[in-house]
């Protein structure tokens, strides 16, 4: 178990930037998530961790080893990759063995180490098996037990859930988050689902176009996003936008467009001022819309009129259009609600969210 | 399989499979009743009573024994072994590693390199034994079998290079970088996981390169002048032939006997050469 630091880090791949300027550090046991959609740079990033892919400029630091020259074997990790990659020529044991015996350990300790690490993953009847004769997921939970029994310093993980099933992605989650919980490895995790960055890790990396967007805790993203990219990136449904026009009246600021006009809450206010007479953004997450009552002062009321209806069960998703934007409200399950209907709809003045129309930065 | 009434099957399955399996395997037939029949039968006129051309009433084994005892057939199966299997051997060497760096390393001009084997693979064999034949006297290796042993690979190196080097691209990249991490040098991981993935595809190129040397003939006539260096081909042809005789039961033998070992070869490793040629790796 080691910290992981990453500084300055670069990757140029002819024209493209890949990875820009990343700095990270990671701390001793911390499991973290770099998420983005694809081609932002997060895969390049773990890859250079790991050794795979060579480094233009910046440091990687495992523990605290300059590891930039170091091939992938010395650099005491293990990665788990998308496909698996399990050795297909060799059964389940020895595909589990290969690191160990590469590393020449003696036959006993290899055999405890197998067996321990399929006892953890309840692997055990599996094998004498070849990879071939497994499911996804007993494929996937292999590739877990070949990282696991080497005690690595650290973890790596490349959208190791992305070839499973729903269901079976939700149920090896849980499994990832138990087995991080039981060995306390630091560890490196690389997908492009939100759900996952968000579920599995201590903090998570929000990436885009090899910019680093946001580093925080889940809850940080999701409550204060830095800018409109990761808004939009973390929660589902995705949170709404629409552009207003930020004006003084009554002794309060407005934001206000051709669908609605919301009276801005002090505490926002403060910072919103100087947009006073500008355009800007306004963000506010599908589950901080309600249909309206009596009760809702009215200068925090939006009309908008539904255009699909979406029953989840636990939820009602309604599209409706605001003026010439269309938002999506996440309301209780008893609404019922029909196309074309026309509704008030009331917004939770502390979660509005503002983001600078040039910049997208939050305000 | 097709559908429907019986005679669709028979009109557009078991016919024409039975027409193509009897026109591909007739020569074979043909050559094999003709190494059994005696000489009587064999230059009997059409006209004449009992002339039976498709089959024999007495078979003797009369030309095989002539074959290997009056001629110099068992030195050239011996000749043609040795360079078929020295000459493949070579050329698998040579076109794993470069297969196995074209598909995987990064240098400048990789692809251009890969092209550039293809292309000496498509120059006609019958247009560069003339100016191989003069290096072949200039390095004083004519009348020798590694004349042949030697220039064959100028052929079998280009088609294992790019017969593996398409295998090696449908193996996964993680395989061995999941290998490299796991401990394994590239040569290791090269070594351990990826060389016995490619068995079937090693395989496939093998069987190839061996029949094609086997069979070679171009090269094995121009640069072996003396009996007993030839090899099958060109030592039935040329030694079996004599004058303007041609000894029909002792030439038919020898194709015979000549193709045992490509079939052997084919019999015992169809089941990988299907898989390699048609490239299957199972996750």
């Amino acid at each position: 178990m080691a910290p992981v630091h990453i500084r300055q880090l670069n990757k140029k791949f002819d024209e493209v930037h890949a990875v820009n300027n990343v700095n990270l550090e990671i701390h001793d046991q911390e499991f973290v998530v770099l998420v983005g959609p694809s081609g932002c740079g997060k895969t390049t990033t773990l890859r250079m961790v790991a050794g795979l892919e060579s480094i233009t400029s910046g440091e990687v630091l495992i523990g605290d080893k300059v590891v930039n020259d170091l091939a992938p074997m010395d650099r005491d990790i293990a990665m788990v990759f998308q496909n698996y990659a399990l050795y297909p020529h060799m059964s389940v044991y020895d595909n589990m063995a290969f690191g160990l015996k590469m590393r020449k350990f003696d036959r006993g300790e290899i055999a405890k180490r197998v067996q321990e690490a399929a006892g953890i993953l309840g692997i055990e009847s599996l094998l004498k098996r070849k990879p071939r004769q497994l499911s996804g997921g007993q494929r996937q939970r292999v590739a877990l037990g070949r990282a696991i029994v080497r005690h690595p310093q650290v973890f790596l993980f490349d959208e190791p859930l992305s070839n499973l099933d729903a269901k079976l992605r939700v149920q090896m989650r849980v499994e990832i988050k138990k087995l991080h919980d039981r060995l306390g490895t630091t560890a490196i995790y690389v997908t492009h689902d939100q759900v996952e960055a968000m579920t599995l890790g201590d903090r998570v990396v929000v990436m885009k176009d090899g910019f680093v967007q946001q580093v925080g805790e889940p809850l940080e993203l999701y409550n204060t996003p830095a800018n409109r990219f990761v808004a939009g990136f973390i929660g589902s449904p995705a949170m709404n936008f629409a552009d207003v026009k930020v004006s003084e009246a009554n002794g309060a600021l407005w934001a206000a467009n051709e669908g609605m006009r919301i009276k801005v809450p002090a505490q926002i206010a403060a910072r919103l001022n100087r947009y006073a007479g500008k355009d800007c953004v306004l963000g506010v997450r599908p589950e901080d819309l309600r249909i309206a009552t009596s009760a809702d002062p009215p200068d925090l009321n939006i009309d908008a009129e539904v255009e699909v209806v979406e029953q989840l069960g636990s939820e009602v998703l309604l599209d409706v259009k605001v003026g010439p934007t269309t938002m999506v409200a996440a309301v209780e399950p008893t609404v019922r609600a029909k196309i074309r209907d026309r509704l008030r709809l009331a917004v939770n003045p502390e979660r509005l969210h503002f983001f600078d129309t040039a910049s997208e930065a939050a305000i | 399989m097709i559908e429907g009434a019986k005679w669709k099957r028979w009109v557009f399955f078991y016919i024409p499979l039975t027409a193509f399996v009897v026109s591909l395997l007739f020569p074979f037939y043909w050559m094999a009743v003709t190494t059994v029949r005696p000489d009587s039968e064999l230059y009997r006129p059409w006209m004449a009573p009992n002339y039976a051309p498709f089959w024999t009433t007495r078979p003797t084994l009369e030309h095989v024994r002539g074959l290997l005892e009056e001629t110099l057939f068992s030195t050239w199966m011996w000749n043609t072994m040795f360079i078929a299997i020295v000459s493949t051997i070579i050329s698998l060497f040579c076109g794993l590693l470069a297969g196995y760096a074209l598909s995987r390393l990064k240098f400048r001009f990789a692809g251009s390199l890969g092209t550039g084997i293809f292309v000496t693979y498509l120059v006609p064999q019958t247009l560069l034994f003339i100016p191989l034949a003069d290096i072949i006297r200039n390095f004083k290796l004519g009348d020798s079998p590694w004349a042949l042993i030697l220039t064959y690979p100028t052929f079998l190196i280009p088609f294992c290079t790019w017969l593996l080097m398409g295998y090696f691209k449908a193996i996964p990249r993680e395989l061995e970088e999941c290998a490299r991490i796991d401990g394994a040098s590239r040569w290791k991981a090269m070594v351990y996981i990826i060389f016995p993935i490619a068995v079937p595809g090693i395989l496939s190129a093998g069987i190839f390169a061996f029949t094609l040397s086997w069979n070679e003939f171009i090269y094995a006539l121009v640069f072996i002048s003396s009996p007993t260096q030839k090899t099958v081909p060109v030592g039935v042809t040329s030694e079996l032939i004599r004058g303007d005789v041609f000894y029909w039961g002792q030439l038919m033998a020898g194709a015979l006997l000549g193709s045992i070992p490509v079939a052997f070869v084919y019999s015992f490793f169809v089941e990988h050469y299907v898989a390699g040629l048609t490239g299957s790796v199972k996750g």
